[in-house]
C-alpha cells in the first residue's frame, strides 16, 4: 500500500474500490472509457469492470445527470460526471428541480443516492472552464456539496458520498490532481472515516483562524508556514463541506484566536465565504473577535484567459499572507 | 443572386481560395509551436485536416454576414476574414488581441466583422445563432447566420431546441455541423442515433444533407444553396460535412480511442489541400508554381503576424471588475 498518493490517483483508488465492491455502483460521463477521463482520473477502469458499469456518453449533460437520478431513485448508486464543473449548467433541471427535491417532494418516501463529480477553479484558461460555481449548489437545499483538498479527503470523502443516500456534488480541483499527499486507501467502502459535513482544524494555532475549502486549503496552509517566519500562528480550517457547513468548528476555532479569515477561490460577492462569516458573527463567537473579520476570495469578474490576469482573480499565498498580518495589525 | 465572397470554381480566385485553406493550416501549426513552447496558457483544439469546411461555408456568405463558432474555432474566424495577427495575439495573451487577453483561443470573437464568437461550451453558439438570425428577420437586414458546430454537439440539448425553434420560425440560419468523426474520444457512430446528424433534419422539417467535408468545392456549392434558402426567407438547413481532424482533441489526448492507420489514411488520400490543388492543377488553373507561391504567400502572412503579435503589449490586470459590466 502505497504511502502516498497523487489527489487524481486517490479518486481514481475510491471509484476502483466502489466498483469493486458495490454491485449498485455505475459510472457514467463523456469520455470516461477508453480516454480514460478528460483528467485521466477512470484510467484503466473500463478494462477491469466492463462497459456497463463504466459507460461512455455522448455529450449531453442534461441526461447524464437526469439517468442518474432515475437510476438512483431505483436502487442504484450512480457516480455520473460532468467533465468540468462549468458543464454542470448544462444540467440544471435535473440536479436543482428534481434530484434536490425528490426525496422532500415526494414525503420521504424516495432517496435520491446520486454523486456528480466535476473538476472545479482555475487554471484551464478563461471563463467557461475554469468556475467555481459551488456556492449555487450550497443554495439549494436538499443537495450536499463536498470539495476536498487532500489526496486522502479526496478519497475518504467520495467513499462518503456514495454512502450518503443524498445527491452529492463532488468538486475535485484540476489543480490539486497534480499534487501529492499522505494516502492510504481504504479496504471496504464502510471503512471511511469521513463524514459529510465536518470540518477539520488541519493546523492549530492561536493567533488567527483561515477558514477555507479545495485549493485554498492548500495555500492558507503554504501562507500558514510563512506567517509562522514572522511570529504569527496561524490555525486552518478545511471546511471540507460547504453544505451542510460545519460552523461549529470554525465559530470554536475563532473562540480561540479572536481573528477569522475566510478564503476561497470563487467570487467574492454572495459567496460561500459570507455564510461563514454571517455563520460566526450571528453566534458568541462574535464576543471573541478582536479585528473585524475579512474575506480574500477571487475578485468579482469571469475568470480571464492570461496568465497574469487568473492569478489576479484568484486569491494567492501572497494575498493570503498580506490580508492575515493586517489583521494582525487591525 | 447574393454574391459570394470567394468562388473556389472560379479559376479567378481559385488562387485565393486556396491560400485561405493554407492560412489556417500554417497558423494551426505556428499555434502547435506556441503551445510548445509554453507560450500560451490552458488547453487548445487544433483543426488541422478540416480547413475546407470552414473555408467552403464562410466564402458562400456575403460580406456581413455572421458566424458563430466553437472550441475548435481558429478556422472559421480565419475563414470570416479574422487578422491572424489579432488572434495570435489573443493567444500570446496580448492587449491586442481580439479579446484583450481576457477570452483566448475558445472565446475569440469579432462581432464587427460578423463573429459572433467561438465557445468554449458544446452547442453553446447553436441557440445563440437562433437568435441572431431572429434579429436579422426582425430587423429587416437580409443577413444570414452561419452556425458551427461538432457532431458530438448534435447530441446536446440545445442542438434540438435550436433547429426546432429556427425550423417554425423560417430563420435565416445554416448550420453547419463540421463531423469530424469522434467528439473528443465518442466516434460519431456510437454516439449518435438515427444514422447520421443529417438524417436528424428530417424530424424539424428542413433539408438535411451530408456532404464530403474535405472538398471545398462540394462544401461551398451546398453552402450556397443553403445560404441562399435562408437569405429568400424559406429558413434553415442542417448541414453535415465529414471531416477529419489529424491532431488529437486537445493537447491532452492520447488518441487510443483510433488507429494511426486511419489517420494516415486520411490524411495520405483526403487531406482537403491536397485534393484542391489536384483539382486546379488539373483543370490547369494553377501550376506547381502558383502552389508554391501560394504556400509561400500563407506562410508569409502568419509568420509575420506571428512576429508582431509576439512583439505586442502584454494584457492588462488592472480593472477587471470594472470589466465585468458594461
Ligand atoms: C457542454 C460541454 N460539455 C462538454 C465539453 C467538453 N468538450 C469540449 S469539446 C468536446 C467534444 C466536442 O465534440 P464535437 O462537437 O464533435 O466537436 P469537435 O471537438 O469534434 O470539433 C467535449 C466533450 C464542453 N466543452 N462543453
Amino acid at each position: 500500500m502505497p504511502e502516498t498518493s497523487s489527489y487524481a490517483k486517490a479518486v481514481g483508488a475510491a471509484l476502483r474500490l466502489l466498483l469493486t465492491e458495490d454491485p449498485r455502483v455505475f459510472l457514467a460521463g463523456e469520455d470516461i472509457g477508453i480516454y480514460g477521463g478528460a483528467f485521466g482520473i477512470t484510467d484503466g477502469l473500463v478494462q477491469e469492470f466492463g462497459e456497463d458499469r463504466v459507460r461512455d456518453t455522448p455529450i449531453s449533460e442534461e441526461v447524464i445527470v437526469g439517468l442518474g437520478v432515475g437510476a438512483a431513485i431505483t436502487g442504484l448508486r450512480p457516480v455520473v460526471e460532468v467533465q468540468f464543473f462549468d458543464f454542470i449548467v448544462n444540467a440544471m433541471d435535473p440536479l436543482v428541480n428534481q434530484a434536490a427535491k425528490l426525496h422532500f417532494m415526494y414525503g420521504g418516501h424516495v432517496d435520491v443516492p446520486m454523486v456528480v463529480r466535476a473538476a472545479g477553479g482555475g487554471g484551464t484558461g478563461a471563463a467557461q472552464h475554469s468556475q467555481s460555481l459551488e456556492a449555487w449548489f450550497a443554495h439549494v437545499p436538499g443537495l450536499k456539496v463536498v470539495l476536498p483538498a487532500t489526496p486522502q479527503d479526496a478519497h475518504d470523502l467520495l467513499l462518503a458520498s456514495v454512502l450518503d443516500p443524498n445527491p452529492v456534488v463532488f468538486v475535485e480541483h484540476k489543480l490539486l490532481y497534480k499534487t501529492e499527499g499522505p494516502f492510504e486507501s481504504r479496504a471496504r467502502i464502510a471503512d471511511t472515516p469521513a463524514r459529510i459535513g465536518e470540518a477539520k482544524v488541519v493546523r492549530h494555532g492561536t493567533d488567527l483562524t483561515i477558514a477555507a475549502y479545495s485549493i485554498m486549503t492548500v495555500k492558507a496552509l503554504e501562507a500558514a508556514k510563512r506567517l509562522a517566519d514572522a511570529g504569527i500562528d496561524a490555525e486552518v480550517v478545511d471546511l471540507r463541506t460547504v453544505r451542510p457547513l460545519d460552523i461549529e468548528t470554525v465559530r470554536g476555532s475563532v473562540r480561540k484566536t479572536g481573528r477569522l479569515l475566510v478564503g476561497h477561490e470563487a467570487p467574492t460577492a454572495v459567496g460561500v465565504g459570507a455564510e461563514v462569516v454571517a455563520g460566526v458573527v450571528e453566534s458568541d463567537a462574535l464576543d471573541y473577535l478582536l479585528a473585524p473579520v475579512r474575506r480574500v476570495c477571487g475578485r468579482d469578474n469571469p475568470m480571464p484567459y492570461a496568465k497574469e490576469l487568473e492569478r489576479a482573480t484568484i486569491p494567492q499565498v501572497d494575498d493570503i499572507e498580506r490580508s492575515a498580518k493586517e489583521l494582525m495589525n487591525a | 443572386m447574393s454574391m459570394a465572397r470567394m468562388d473556389p470554381t472560379d479559376a479567378a480566385q481559385a488562387a485565393d481560395v486556396l491560400k485561405g485553406m493554407w492560412s489556417i493550416r500554417i497558423f494551426e501549426e505556428a499555434v502547435e509551436e506556441l503551445f510548445s513552447r509554453g507560450l500560451l496558457h490552458g488547453t487548445m483544439h487544433l483543426t488541422i485536416g478540416q480547413e475546407a469546411v470552414a473555408v467552403g461555408v464562410c466564402d458562400a456568405l456575403d460580406e456581413g454576414d455572421f458566424i458563430t463558432s466553437t472550441h475548435r474555432g481558429h478556422g472559421h474566424a480565419l475563414a470570416h476574414g479574422a487578422d491572424p495577427e489579432r488572434m495570435l495575439a489573443e493567444l500570446l495573451m496580448k492587449d491586442t488581441g481580439y479579446c484583450r487577453g481576457r477570452g483566448g483561443s475558445m472565446h475569440i470573437a469579432d462581432v464587427d466583422s460578423g463573429n459572433l464568437g467561438a465557445n468554449g461550451i458544446v452547442a453553446g453558439s447553436m441557440t445563440i445563432a437562433t437568435g441572431a438570425a431572429l434579429s436579422q428577420r426582425l430587423q429587416e437586414t437580409g443577413k444570414v447566420v452561419a452556425c458551427f458546430f461538432g457532431d458530438g454537439a448534435a447530441n446536446e440539448g440545445a442542438f434540438h431546441e435550436a433547429l426546432n425553434l429556427a425550423s417554425i420560425w423560417s430563420l435565416p440560419v445554416v448550420f453547419a455541423c463540421e463531423n469530424n468523426q469522434y467528439g473528443m474520444s465518442m466516434a460519431q457512430e456510437k454516439s449518435t442515433a438515427g444514422g447520421s446528424v443529417a438524417n436528424r433534419a428530417s424530424a424539424y422539417g428542413m433539408p438535411g444533407v451530408q456532404v464530403d467535408g474535405n472538398d471545398v468545392v462540394a462544401v461551398f456549392e451546398h453552402s450556397k444553396e443553403a445560404v441562399e434558402r435562408a437569405r429568400s426567407g424559406e429558413g434553415p438547413s442542417l448541414l453535415e460535412f465529414v471531416t477529419y481532424r489529424y491532431r488529437g482533441h486537445s493537447k491532452s489526448d492520447r488518441n487510443l480511442y483510433r488507429t494511426q492507420q486511419e489517420i494516415d489514411e486520411w490524411r495520405t488520400t483526403k487531406d482537403p489541400l491536397m485534393l484542391y490543388e489536384q483539382r486546379l492543377r488539373s483543370l490547369a488553373w494553377l501550376g506547381d508554381g502558383d502552389i508554391a507561391a501560394v504556400q509561400a504567400a500563407a506562410r508569409e502572412r502568419i509568420r509575420a503576424a506571428v512576429a508582431a503579435a509576439y512583439k505586442a503589449p502584454p494584457a492588462l490586470v488592472d480593472d477587471l471588475e470594472g470589466a465585468t459590466y458594461a
